[in-house]
């Protein structure tokens, strides 16, 4: 099947100015991987500063000027070149963001939904994309401050839709939602799904990330642990040992907390970032350069010891 | 935003609250500790207002966003001393490293600042905790080992909790007790 978006081996570093000018290179995000076909809705999953954001800004050429990225994005098998990405950013490739605050604060909601499309077509889609999430026409008269939060996250929804992208990026989109308004905007991106378009879902939440994904990838320390079928937590069938730390700590599942945090951002690494926190940490866990992420049991992992499947 | 709410809760009893948002969750735990008035009706701790209260109000709340309950420009250890020096022994069941005192809000992590607000919160005077929807940004591991810490303090101390989650899981697996708060009626 056609390939969305892939990314390959993506790294993203930071610059930073200790005292004076020393200067010194942390890692945000190393060694990443992860494709997306269309019709399909990918969750990322992590804890704040695992990289999970980066990603999302990396995919869209939004990092800031300090940064450096590192390995290959493919849009639709060809480079996803930073020109290329100038035509497609808001048009194909859409971003639901974190916070509200995105939308502009002096224009009213109808011309930031059209992104400055004008014409009578543009203006029903932009009606439309508002009814599709419940929001009447009037609502295109109206300045942001005049919308409540709810209704702010709807309309970041419909200028996402509106272009129709093929590749909707959501990132956080849920915080400060209650139960019933999450789960609709999960319902939501299925229905994007359902009409073709993937979905890569960045967030901290896994029970509602299971929800709604197909394959949730997780990232731990700014590195993808393992990648897997969102069926294969409800059967365990999980292969790294962080994977199953986080399932297991949900309330719902035992609510057991796994001592120590995850590592800051640093300047580089040897082996498994995991290891001081694994039950099954052995030396060459630690000895490893990079620890390879490979396929294994219908997903993927980086792990040298991993749970399930054969040696392939 | 609320009329007629009743409630009580009792040293060591663990109350939650479920509601849609907008119902008025965050509104009822800022009266509750002291921080807004009822336009009627009271508050009352062992029968008194909250207001004869001297010194560090004896119910604490703590709060969804903690960026937004630290003062930005200070260092955390001084945010940390509001009104008394924390005590060592929280500190160390918290994880919090000594390092994090000496920097500012914006260089640490969400789960980190909560911890800090959560060990400010439990000053010794302090009986009742208003924990307002405080774990629902963090990961499920930083979230789990936040509420086995809570769960061995009240306990320890016999503080009376108030939790407010949208996550029904959550207040099964941390409550004594679920109440619903009802829609105003006109």
């Amino acid at each position: 099947m056609e390939v969305l978006l892939e990314i390959q081996n993506l790294s993203v570093s930071f610059t930073q100015y200790e005292r004076g000018l020393r200067r010194r290179t942390v890692w945000g995000i190393r060694d990443l991987s992860l494709t997306i076909r269309p019709g399909e809705i990918v969750a990322a999953v992590g804890a704040s500063g695992s990289g999970k954001s980066l990603l999302a800004h990396g995919i869209l050429g939004l990092l800031p000027y300090n940064s450096h990225m590192a390995g290959e994005i493919r849009w639709l098998g060809e480079p996803l070149t930073p020109r290329r990405l100038k035509t497609l950013r808001g048009r194909e490739i859409a971003l639901v963001p974190q916070g509200v605050t995105y939308l502009d604060p002096l224009m009213k909601v109808g011309p930031q939904i059209r992104h400055g499309w004008r014409d009578a077509a543009a203006r029903v889609r932009s009606r439309d994309a508002l009814g599709r999430y419940g929001l009447g026409p009037e609502t295109e008269g109206r300045y942001p401050f005049e919308l409540s939060g709810g209704m702010a996250r709807r309309v970041l929804l419909a200028a996402a839709v509106f272009s129709p992208p093929k590749l909707v990026i959501a990132d956080e989109p849920t915080p400060g939602l209650d139960a019933r308004a999450a789960a609709r905007m999960m319902g939501h991106f299925r229905e994007l799904a359902q009409g073709g378009a993937g979905v890569l879902f960045i967030t901290h939440d896994l029970e509602l990330a299971l929800t709604v994904a197909d394959r949730v990838a997780v990232l731990y320390g700014g590195e993808t642990v393992e990648e897997a079928q969102a069926e294969d937590f409800a059967a365990e069938r999980l292969r790294h040992p962080y994977t199953k730390a986080l399932w297991r700590a949900l309330p719902g599942n035992g609510f057991l907390p796994l001592d120590g945090t995850q590592p800051p951002p640093a300047g580089g690494w040897t082996g498994c970032r995991f290891a001081p926190r694994c039950p099954h940490c052995r030396p060459e866990c630690k000895k490893e350069e990079v620890i390879p992420y490979r396929p294994w049991a219908g997903g993927r992992v980086r792990c040298l010891n991993p749970e399930g499947g054969e040696e392939p | 935003m609320l009329a007629g709410v009743n409630l009580t809760v009792a040293p060591g009893e663990r109350v939650g609250l479920s509601a849609p948002s907008g119902r008025g969750k965050t509104t009822l735990c800022r009266l509750l500790a002291g921080y807004d008035q009822p336009d009627r009706g009271t508050v009352a701790l062992d029968g008194r207002p909250l207001s004869a209260y001297k010194g560090a109000c004896p119910v604490q709340m703590i709060w969804q966003h903690p960026e937004g309950a630290v003062d930005p420009l200070i260092p955390l250890g001084r945010t940390l001393a509001e009104g008394r020096p924390a005590e060592e022994r929280l500190l160390a069941a918290l994880d919090i490293a000594p390092a994090w005192l000496e920097r500012y809000p914006a260089e640490l992590s969400g789960g980190e600042l909560q911890r800090i607000c959560i060990a400010r919160a439990l000053g010794p005077q302090t009986c009742f905790l208003l924990c307002d929807e405080i774990t629902a940004m963090l990961d499920p591991i930083t979230q789990a080992q936040i509420w086995r810490f809570l769960l061995e303090e009240t306990a320890r101390r016999r503080l009376g909790l108030l939790v407010v989650s949208h996550s029904r899981p959550l207040l099964e697996r941390v409550c004594t007790r679920i109440e619903h708060l009802p829609a105003p009626t006109r």
